[in-house]
């Protein structure tokens, strides 16, 4: 029982986790103009696929699995795709009123 | 349990596509909103949440290979952290009341960039609020998962109650990693 060490997948992919914690507070202060927010997404991304891979175990999950894990995901791209070809579209096509108009 | 996740992905989405069409509608004012929340906090508290995750996936390994004791300790380290990502978090909020930022309490109204501070805060409120509830359970849940383990309830071939915790846990800290990048990142660049 003693001397059990976590497994080194584990252990690599938190060092990796505080890294780009790290790496995402110091490039919040760079200034990049829109890019700031990009970077701050990519690396939240980045850290979501660390966790959901390793932590959740999903890169030796089933198939079936990763089907079920994808599909949160799959209607929340399509939320965020259809409301924003809405809401960035608007000005091209302006209201009577409203909320841009 | 994935299909529970993915309604939880949704579920917190609908949240964050609110959050992203005002702050696509107001950018300067959410910019201007966000420097108001602290930023050492938020940072700490996201790292206590990505240990605490680490602990618990290090306690389903553990469990699996029969060493309920660890695996226990693990648990039990893991809802520890949690209790502390709350009381950071009660911490901030207290910080916040005094500063004026509550919404419908006492934000103040006439203040400039008052529209877009009070909508920022009111998001920061309920998706924060209804994160710190998903962490409660969460505790709750580890602490028994810690007691089971301990009594050797899991091994290699029946760890189910253990894994699926342990999913919503990383679940729960896996939100918390977007909540910081939409919440305490925006609007700190010069």
């Amino acid at each position: 029982m003693t001397g059990w060490k976590p497994p080194r997948a584990l252990v690599v992919s938190w060092l990796g986790l505080i890294g780009l914690l790290t790496l995402t507070v110091a490039a919040a202060y760079q200034p990049l103009g829109a890019f700031n927010t990009v970077v701050a997404m990519t690396i939240a991304l980045a850290k979501a696929v660390l966790i959901a891979a390793v932590f959740m175990d999903l890169w030796r999950g089933k198939a079936l699995t990763l089907v079920f894990a994808g599909a949160g995901f799959f209607w929340l791209a399509l939320m965020l795709w259809l409301a924003f070809a809405d809401y960035m579209t608007r000005p091209d096509f302006p209201p009577q009123g409203g909320l841009f108009g | 349990m994935w299909v529970f996740l993915a309604t939880e992905v949704l579920f917190f989405g609908g949240l964050i596509l609110a959050y992203a069409v005002y702050r696509h509608a107001y950018p300067q004012g959410f910019a201007e909103a966000a420097r108001h929340t602290s930023i050492a906090i938020g940072t700490c508290n996201t790292a206590v949440l990505l240990t605490s995750s680490f602990l618990v996936a290090w306690a389903v390994a553990a469990a699996r290979a029969r060493l309920g004791r660890i695996a226990a300790v693990l648990c039990w380290g893991a809802a520890a952290l949690g209790v502390a990502f709350l009381v950071l978090k009660a911490i901030e909020y207290r910080t916040e009341y005094a500063e004026h930022l509550v919404p419908g309490l006492n934000l103040d109204l006439t203040a400039p960039n008052a529209a877009a501070t009070s909508l920022f805060f009111s998001f920061y409120f309920a998706a924060t609020g209804l994160h710190g509830i998903h962490v409660t359970i969460g505790i709750a849940a580890l602490m028994v998962l810690g007691l089971r383990a301990r009594a050797g309830r899991y091994s290699e071939t029946y760890h189910s109650p253990m894994t699926v915790g342990a999913l919503y846990w990383h679940f729960v800290d896996l939100v918390w990693v977007f909540l910081f990048a939409l919440i305490y990142l925006p609007g700190r660049a010069p």
